[in-house]
Parts: C-alpha cells; structure tokens; sequence
C-alpha cells in the first residue's frame, strides 16, 4: 500500500529542523532603490534528540488529522483554514485569499530603519534565520554586509512571509546576514500590565550589597558549559547504553522516505553562500 | 531566587502575549474542528495512547525504545529555585540565544527584588541562570529592564547555527565608491529603534477581510504586482540618495 501523505496543514514554522535543501522562503531585500533577491534559511533547529512515536510492535507511526463526526482520516484537500467568530462558528480562509491581502510591496524586506543592535531590548527577540544571497545578488549583498559592518548597525523592517507579517532586525555576522524576527510591539506586555508593582524608594546600602554580589560573582565571558543540552546528552547516552546491550530494540522495514533523510542546514547553507545552489 | 547564599523571592510571569491571527483547521464539509489521533500509516488503523511506544531512532529503521520509567528518569528534580550561576557583559549573550522573556516579579520582598534590577544596572551585567520548570531544565539571562528583571529562556549551543561556522558568501567585493554610497545611504537612514513605529498592519488587513466575510460580503482582491527594473548598482545607489536627501529637505 502507498504510503499516504503525511497531512499537516499548520502554518507554523517547521522547527528549522533542517530538513530539505530548499530555502525556508525567497525574496528580496531592499534598501533605498537598491533590491537584494535573497533566500531564507532557519538559523535555529529545534530537539536533536526527537523521539519517534511507535506501535506496540515498533512501526512508526503517523500524526492524522480526522472528523470526529466521520470518524474518517482526512487528507489536506479535506480541510480548509477558519477563523472561529462565536464557538463553534467559523469564517473559511483560504490559502489564496490570505496571499492577495499581502500586497506586493509588503513582501519585500524593506530596511527603512538602520539602528544600533545593542539599542534593541532583547525583550523583542523571537526566532533567528539567515540570509543568503540568490544568484546574481552576490554584489549587492556584499555590499550592503559590508556597509552594515563597518557602521555597526541592524537594518529594521517588516514583511509577509507565510501569511503573517514580521518585523526583523538584519545585521552582519562574519559577512552573512542574520535575520532575527522580532515581537510587535502590542505582543509585549508591560509590567503595569502584568501587574508589577512600581519601584520605590530603595536603602542604597542594599543596593551596593547587590553590588558587591554581582562584582564577586561576575566573569568576562559566558560559561559555554552553560549553554549544553544536559538532558538531551543524558537521553543520547541511555540509548547508546541500551544499543550495547541489545535492549529494547526494534527493526522494522521503513518505507523509502523523500522527506526522511535529513540534510544537514549547515551544509545547505555552505553550498548556498558560495554560490553552488543546486536548483530545487 | 538564589545567587550565592543570598535569596530574592520572585514569582514569574509571560511577558509576551502572541497577537497573531489563529486559524484552526476544520473539516471542508461539516465546517467544525477536526481532531488527530495516531495511525498506523500501513494499515490506517489508530493506535490508541496507551499502546503507544517512544523510541529513538538510531539507524533508519532501528529503534531504541525508552519507557515511560526510564524517561522520567531523564526529567530533572523539581525544584522552585532559580539559582544564578554567573554575572557577564550583555553582549556575552547573542541575539540568536534569547527565547521566551518572563517578567519576574517580587513575592513578599520588594526592595531586594528593585535592589538587585538596580545593581544589574549600574554593574552593567546580566545574570545566567538555571532552573527547572514544567519538568524541562532551562538556561537563562537574568536581566534588568527599565526598572524591572527580566527572565529569558535562552536555546542552547546545539540549537543556534553559528555564522563563525559558515563561510563568507562568494562573489566580488564592492568597490570604494559604491560602499561610500551605500555608507551615505544608511546613514539618511539612521535612527533610533521605537518599536511603535512598526504595526502589523497585515493582521489588521486579515482580521478586517474576516469580519467582511461574516457579514457575508465578498471583498475583492487584487493581486498587486509591481516592475522591478534592472539598473546598475551605483545608479540606484546615487538616485536612492537624490531621494531620501529631497524627503528629508
């Protein structure tokens, strides 16, 4: 039997697991008159240590999506997107409509604001992706890294990508561009509005004891050991423990996958930035 | 809170509030939420969550499988406490690094609480610390804002791609007159972050298109398409300058 085609139809991002050599979205960069076409890469992946859901036998399974007054498995032509007004009332949203609400315009990354990086609170941060020039913009996009380099500041705009606009700030890594999506504005809450008391007057020797606390505790770099994946180094040990015992372990016949073999994003990217993108 | 033996009480809060317009998927024909289950994609018959095994993949095919014992056995101890582990400059942390933002807020003691968010100010420093939460071990910068701190999940090394790893892109290297263009250039563009000056005007669009389609008009859609034209990079430079300089004027 075929194997069917695995239904998803969220539009979130896909984890930036790097799966695929094709580039997350392509478009173009622009600055004054001048347009950069670009491709987008995830900057960020997500669990390297993904568990796989099985059968009692250990066969793969797969995530459906099905009616529940059917009880029928449903295909992605069997479902449409909706916006829900009062419970259980929807408006129906097509893929279609969604594109023509985005003018042209808008989806161009448009730098309209050069700013200091380390002006931009962190508190705006959300997801990180890479820029790579598509062919024929090399020169461009040279120039406008370099630029920004030099001046040592991020370029801010707002696009649509996927059916939903992000602000971003753009700015030079070792002559790569970084995009790094940012939070609107509205999406951050204030402390008023979480409810946060307001600072009052505080005993400076209180302070100065913090002080001192910090002082005695600082370093000039951060600990790399910090930023480790303890569990998943914990989880990859276990199952390598388990492998040299023969415990545990299932063979099953997996059918040939086109979207099972991961590549490596950083591989991608490498071909990408100099300038051997195969075409997809 | 604890940083050596000293303790600030906190209690943690969202600081985010995701405005996106959510869709949820239904079915075409009965117009309601669907649900998912878990099949076997071989024989289309749902396994239920109590037959279902986790297992990890070492070979295509191969699995590994843990059980439900072993695996929380991976989950670290529960515990209410955030210790700070180190102090270091802001810029130690990338922008890549930063997760999810939560407000911490005082519980009972409020002046170590606004007495530390001071001390991170004036020692220009941000605090790495370490927790568990939802039964997860999280990494985080501990930082000040305004007159508040500020917790942020941070990914780990594994999970950010390092441009220091890639190499630079091809192609030729712009010349001098072109880079001091495009200099000029950036700095007419030059200003100051405000993130009010930036709106989602898209989801305005989207959630104004849905609110016509409830009331059961169909609002017409063009599909705007606008010529780029191909100039040689110095000339758009030099004419992008003309313009900005003219708006400015």
């Amino acid at each position: 039997m075929p194997r069917k085609k695995r239904t998803t139809k969220s539009r979130s991002h896909d984890g930036g697991n790097g799966r695929g050599a094709r580039p997350f979205w392509s478009g173009t960069l622009t600055f004054g008159l001048v347009s950069v076409p670009v491709d987008l890469y995830p900057g960020n992946r997500t669990n390297r240590a993904p568990l796989r859901m099985l059968g009692p036998k250990g066969e793969p399974l797969a995530r459906r999506y099905y009616s529940e007054q059917t009880g029928r498995d449903l295909s992605d032509e069997d479902m449409v997107r909706g916006y829900e007004l009062d419970k259980d009332k929807y408006v129906v949203v097509t893929d279609e409509e969604l594109e023509r609400l985005a003018p042209e315009q808008s989806r161009d990354i448009d730098l309209r604001r050069f700013v200091d990086l380390q002006s931009i609170p962190p508190l705006y941060f959300d997801r990180s992706y890479f820029l790579a020039p598509s062919e024929g913009s090399e020169k461009a996009y040279k120039l406008l890294s370099e630029t920004m380099q030099k001046s040592d500041l991020a370029g801010i705009a707002t696009f649509v990508m996927r059916g939903k606009e992000y602000l971003v700030a753009i700015f030079p890594e070792n002559g790569i561009l970084r995009a790094e999506t940012m939070r609107f504005a509205d999406e951050i809450r204030s402390p008023k509005q979480v409810g946060l008391p307001e600072k009052k007057k505080l005993p400076a020797a209180t302070v100065r004891k913090f002080e001192t606390l910090i002082r005695k505790n600082s370093d000039k770099h951060l600990a790399l050991k910090e930023l480790k994946d303890e569990k998943t180094a914990a989880l990859l040990k276990l199952v390598e423990k388990k492998r040299k015992q023969h415990k545990d372990i299932v063979e099953v016949e997996v059918p040939e996958r086109d979207e099972g073999k991961v590549i490596d994003l950083m591989e991608v990217l490498k071909k990408s930035l100099a300038g051997k993108r195969k075409a997809a | 809170m604890k940083i050596n033996s000293t303790k600030v009480p906190v209690k943690l809060y969202s600081a985010v509030q995701d405005q996106t317009v959510r869709f949820h998927i239904l079915d075409a024909k009965s117009k309601m939420r669907v649900k998912q289950h878990m099949v076997d994609p071989e024989t289309d018959k749902e396994i239920p969550n109590d037959e279902i095994q986790k297992g990890f993949e070492v070979e295509p095919g191969t699995f590994v499988i843990l059980d439900k014992e072993e695996l929380e056995a991976l989950e670290p101890e529960a515990s209410r406490e955030i210790e700070i582990e180190q102090f270091v400059p802001p810029d130690e942390v990338a922008p890549e690094f930063y997760d999810r933002p939560y407000y911490l807020g005082p519980d009972g003691d409020q002046t170590a609480y606004f007495a530390l968010a001071e001390a991170l100010h004036k020692q220009e420093k941000e605090g790495i610390a370490r927790w568990v939460m939802r039964k997860q071990p999280y990494v985080g910068a501990l930082r000040a804002e305004e007159d508040h701190l500020v917790l942020f999940t941070l990914r780990n090394a594994e999970e950010v791609l390092s441009a220091k790893d890639l190499p630079k892109p091809a192609g030729r290297a712009p010349d001098k007159k072109e880079l001091s263009m495009a200099k000029q250039l950036v700095e007419l563009l030059k200003g100051e972050f405000d993130p009010k000056d930036f709106k989602d005007e898209y989801r305005e669009r989207v959630m104004e298109f849905v609110e016509k389609k409830a009331k059961g008009r169909k609002p017409k859609l063009r599909l705007v398409k606008s010529k780029r034209k191909a100039a040689s990079l110095d000339k758009v430079l030099s004419k992008s300058i003309e313009a900005l300089k003219k708006k400015v004027a």
